[in-house]
């Protein structure tokens, strides 16, 4: 880890989403000195949408697409972006410090954007065939899986969406879903009832992924009957919700029991000078619009804090 | 600046498997973002590791030989070859230390 003097900011952010890209634009659109932090692809969760229809404005647009250019348009106005992984989160004097394996930054405003990572089903065979069937991302995987069936795991909006999208490879799509009716918006309810390659098992968990170098079944169980079956699948698409990237806050900040960070309108967490948007606060809409909105917010207050207790 | 080669299912035993160096391939397909942000970690790398490693791309999508047979299922996929072994396997998006991280064990 490079030592030395961390180096100054006026807002740091943790996190590429979409409410850390808009609370970096308009942060750097603020004459702030800003520097955007991610772990891994800008983006977050749209960075693996294949289409973003809901979106105000752009009527529709690939997910990684829509990332790079609110990357690009925040950088144009000074935001500098940096790949490093966060190992912790401090206050220092009056100032936020924040150590990465990029080494230490100080900055008077710290925008807490890390966001959601899907939920694993959490049986066996999961982990061990991850990647080699299991998959959490259907626009990067389903095109393996060419004229073979395979299953979707979920009843809400992303199982809909990424198993329509899977139906363009695959034989056979069904959904595996705990419930006897689905969560997902009524547009894609629509859409994957009226696809003919969809198909549903209702009131039916998995129990275990079955294969050994990959994915060859399921082994599921109905919660109305307990009735026992194996259905015999190439894949397994997992979409089952999402929890928030908050472990490096635990300690920092105030939590609900999920581990969102508590904020008000303002996107203020009750510590000076802490602030979070997007999918990690509680109550988000978990939307890309609605993560936009919260990180502008973000920025606007970050603004104004730093105004009231840094003057020049 | 070095960049990754492409790499075929008609010249892959020539290129990967019976190179000298330790190989790095990138499976990749043009549809694939995470693949995209991949590459230019890949390409410096190659920058790297040049004259110690040799780095190629093979898309998937034309190369259904080699991908199925090394059971490819995601992607991006990189994966390391010695001696014309499998030494590593790396799925998903990876930052560049899990990479260089590979890379220095196959070079011991």
């Amino acid at each position: 880890m490079p030592e030395g003097a961390p180096r100054e900011y006026d807002i740091v952010i943790i996190g590429g989403g979409p409410a850390g890209l808009a609370a970096g634009l308009y942060a750097a659109r603020g004459m702030h000195r800003t520097v955007l932090l991610e772990k891994g692809v800008v983006g977050g969760q749209i960075s693996l949408t294949e289409l973003v229809e809901n979106y105000p404005g752009v009527p529709s647009v690939n997910g990684f697409d829509l990332a790079q250019t609110m990357l690009k348009q925040a950088e144009s106005y000074g935001m500098e972006t940096e790949y490093a992984a966060i190992a912790g989160v401090e206050e220092a004097g009056k100032k936020w410090r924040v150590r990465s394996d990029g080494g230490a930054i100080t900055a008077k405003a710290l925008i807490v954007t890390s966001g959601a990572e899907y939920d694993r089903l959490g049986v066996p065979g999961e982990e061990r065939l991850t990647g080699r069937g299991v998959s959490y991302c259907a626009t990067c995987d389903a095109a393996f899986f060419k004229g073979q069936e395979v299953a979707v795991v979920g009843g809400g909006d992303a199982a809909m969406d990424e198993g329509l999208f899977t139906t363009r490879f695959a034989a056979k799509v069904t959904v595996i879903h705990r419930r006897d009716s689905l969560r997902a918006s009524r547009i894609l309810q629509e859409r994957a009832f009226a696809n003919e390659k969809m198909e549903f098992a209702w009131n039916t968990v998995v129990e275990e992924i079955l294969g050994e170098n990959e994915v060859s079944g399921l082994r599921l169980r109905n919660v109305a009957t307990s009735e026992e079956r194996t259905m015999a699948v190439a894949a397994a698409f997992i979409f089952i919700g999402q929890h928030p990237n908050t472990d490096f806050m635990r300690g920092v900040a105030a939590m609900d029991g999920a581990g969102h960070i508590l904020v008000d309108d303002w996107m203020a967490t009750e510590r000076p000078g802490l602030f979070a948007a997007g999918d990690v606060r509680q109550n988000s809409a978990r939307q890309v619009a609605s993560s936009v909105g919260d990180g502008v917010t973000a920025a606007i207050a970050a603004d104004h804090y730093i105004s009231d207790n840094f003057p020049d | 600046m070095v960049k990754p080669a492409d790499v075929t299912d008609n010249d892959w035993e020539q290129e990967v498997l019976k190179s000298d160096l330790p190989v790095l391939v990138d499976f990749w397909a043009p549809w694939c973002g995470p693949c995209r942000m991949v590459a230019p970690i890949v390409e410096e790398l190659a920058d790297e590791y040049q004259g110690k490693v040799r780095f190629y791309k093979l898309n998937t999508d034309d190369n259904v030989e080699v991908a199925s047979k090394y059971g490819i299922r995601s992607i991006p996929t990189l994966m390391v070859f010695k001696a014309g072994e499998n030494v590593d396997t790396l799925i998903g998006f990876r930052p560049k230390s899990d990479l260089k991280r590979s890379l220095e064990k196959a070079l011991v």
